[in-house]
């Protein structure tokens, strides 16, 4: 059976010059690149040659690049990290109502556990995050402000240049999680104004269970896993070398190829959005209609549930996300999707694209032939679709 | 994550949809997760002659829906009310744990339709 696999926001496969980068770094190249001696000073050079490259992919210095586990310990770092280090500058946190749970989470351990205050920011119906609201939220406790650049649910892409610019004029420290963005569209720290930004690797083709945080020269940090004096005291363990060596590949990759990507990847979104909103009736485009990710189509789709249609889908090998409460554990709607407003039923039918360079036109064509297919068979038994068409005849 | 009899009735419900002149209509909705589900019997010498269901939900709740109406057709109205929402699960081979009551509502509507009925017919008696 074909397989068309749009969730790369959950996983994507490893870029082959990324693997073929990596291989050396598991049998011939594994030292210690803490050790002193030349196996491992060599692994120590190979280690800041990959930082240079991820700095360069997003305009910062190498001494400005911390690697991590992944981008939720980057998250966990940036919001954490730099509210412990500055109790002294206030006890106050703004983040979005649309962050990652990485994010969320981290600000509630800080309310929880060390007495902070937190603004969970509202966002409108697009997911913007309004410049002057952030104003208005702001006071002399202010420490730290966290907004995600890019949105891997509704593909909503911040005004970040000018909410950091609000945050730099009352000397507050601004965080992006920038995962969903980087690879896609032009991220640049000096560009943007961010003291912090985070990094995510499998976003950018390398492997799982690599990440990065970028922090301004002299921002000061508590690491968050405590050890040696890797990574220059901010994160101890033995750094996973394969992995950020993937992560470095990945990086130089990005940078050659995002015009043409982000170029690419718009097109499938838009010939995918347009395709659904011809041919399945009762669809909402969620998200910012123009300002959004080139690599992410939304959809709450009416009269059904997410889960069931992700299972229809995937019975003709076509792979998707949903933001449904019953495809989620802890059985809630996605957080985000209440954040703009769209009321819990509707939320319910909520289903996510994320494709990569390798989705073909091919592979949204047999999307749209089959989507419609889907909505189609699980509308014939929805008791809320049958009382929507029954509103809509007598109207 | 879940059964191949579950996986069976999401693919191939049976039974799914409306019966316009039904003897009785059984509703029952999870605010919390929002799965909706409505049954329709209809009657005949107290026994279910049809079922018939409409539902808005997970894989769970449309496998759940479809296995308590084929278990409740050709039934007698006593013995349908005797399914369970356990010995629904149980039949389906088993459900993901934090699908059991959340999605598992379908004898509950079977029921809410046969009590329907039983209303209308006092009504008519009356």
């Amino acid at each position: 059976m074909k397989r068309v696999y749009l969730d790369h926001a959950a996983a994507t496969p490893v870029r082959r010059e990324v693997l073929e980068a990596m291989l050396p770094y598991f049998r011939e190249r594994f030292g210690n690149p803490s050790a002193v001696y030349d196996l491992g000073s060599e692994i120590k050079d190979a280690l800041e040659e990959q930082r240079e490259k991820v700095a360069r992919l997003i305009g910062a210095h190498r001494d400005e690049v911390v690697f991590t586990s992944s981008g939720a310990e980057a998250n966990n770092l940036a919001v954490k990290g730099v509210a412990l280090a500055n109790l002294k500058k206030g006890n106050h946190v703004i983040v979005s109502a649309i962050e990652h749970h990485s994010v969320l989470n981290a600000a509630r351990y800080l309310e929880k556990f060390h007495d902070f205050e937190v603004t969970f920011l509202p966002v409108d119906k697009y997911g913007l995050v309004d410049q002057e609201r952030l104003r208005r939220s702001l006071s002399p406790a202010t420490l730290l402000v966290s907004i995600q650049h890019g949105s891997n649910e509704v593909g909503t892409i911040q005004n970040i240049r000018e909410l950091a610019a609000v945050c730099r004029e009352q000397g507050v420290i601004f965080h992006t999680d920038a995962v969903a963005t980087a690879g896609q569209v032009p991220v640049d720290v000096q560009d943007l104004g961010v003291d912090l930004l985070t990094l995510n690797g499998p976003a950018l083709g390398a492997p799982k269970g690599v990440g990065a945080l970028y922090f301004r020269q002299k921002l000061r940090l508590v690491p968050q896993i405590h050890g040696g004096i890797q990574e220059n005291g901010r994160r101890g363990g033995t750094e996973n070398v394969p992995a950020i060596v993937g992560l470095g590949k990945a990086a130089d990759l990005a940078r050659e190829e995002l015009a043409a990507r982000a170029k690419y990847l718009s097109w499938l979104r838009d010939l995918l959005a347009a395709g659904v909103q011809e041919r399945v009736p009762g669809v909402v485009y969620t998200g910012h209609p123009a300002q959004r990710l080139p690599g992410l189509a939304s959809f709450c789709v009416e009269g059904i549930e997410g889960e069931a249609l992700l299972f229809m889908l995937s019975s003709q090998g076509i792979y998707a996300n949903t933001g449904s409460a019953c495809a989620s554990k802890a059985l809630k709607t996605s957080p985000v999707l209440g954040a703009l407003g769209i009321p819990s039923e509707l939320a319910q039918g909520s289903v996510v694209f994320t494709f990569n360079a390798e989705n073909s036109e091919e592979d949204i064509n047999y999307v749209l032939y089959h989507l419609p297919l889907a909505v189609g068979r699980l509308r014939s038994f929805s008791p809320v679709w049958r009382k929507r068409t029954a509103a809509a005849v007598g109207e | 994550m879940y059964s191949e009899i579950v996986m069976d009735h999401f693919a191939n419900p049976r039974n799914a949809g409306v019966i316009e002149d039904a003897d009785g209509v059984g509703e029952v909705g999870n605010p919390m997760c929002g799965d909706m589900m409505t049954f329709y019997i209809k009657v005949k010498d107290d026994l279910l002659e049809d079922v018939k269901f409409q539902t808005f939900g997970c894989v769970a709740a449309i496998a759940v829906s479809s296995m308590v109406s084929e278990m409740a057709k050709g039934k007698r109205l006593v013995e349908a009310q005797q399914i369970t929402n356990k010995s629904v699960a149980e039949t389906l081979g088993g459900l993901p744990k934090n699908k059991m009551h959340c999605s598992n509502l379908g004898a509950e509507a079977l029921a809410l339709a046969i009590k329907n009925y039983r209303e209308k017919q006092k009504k008519n008696a009356a």
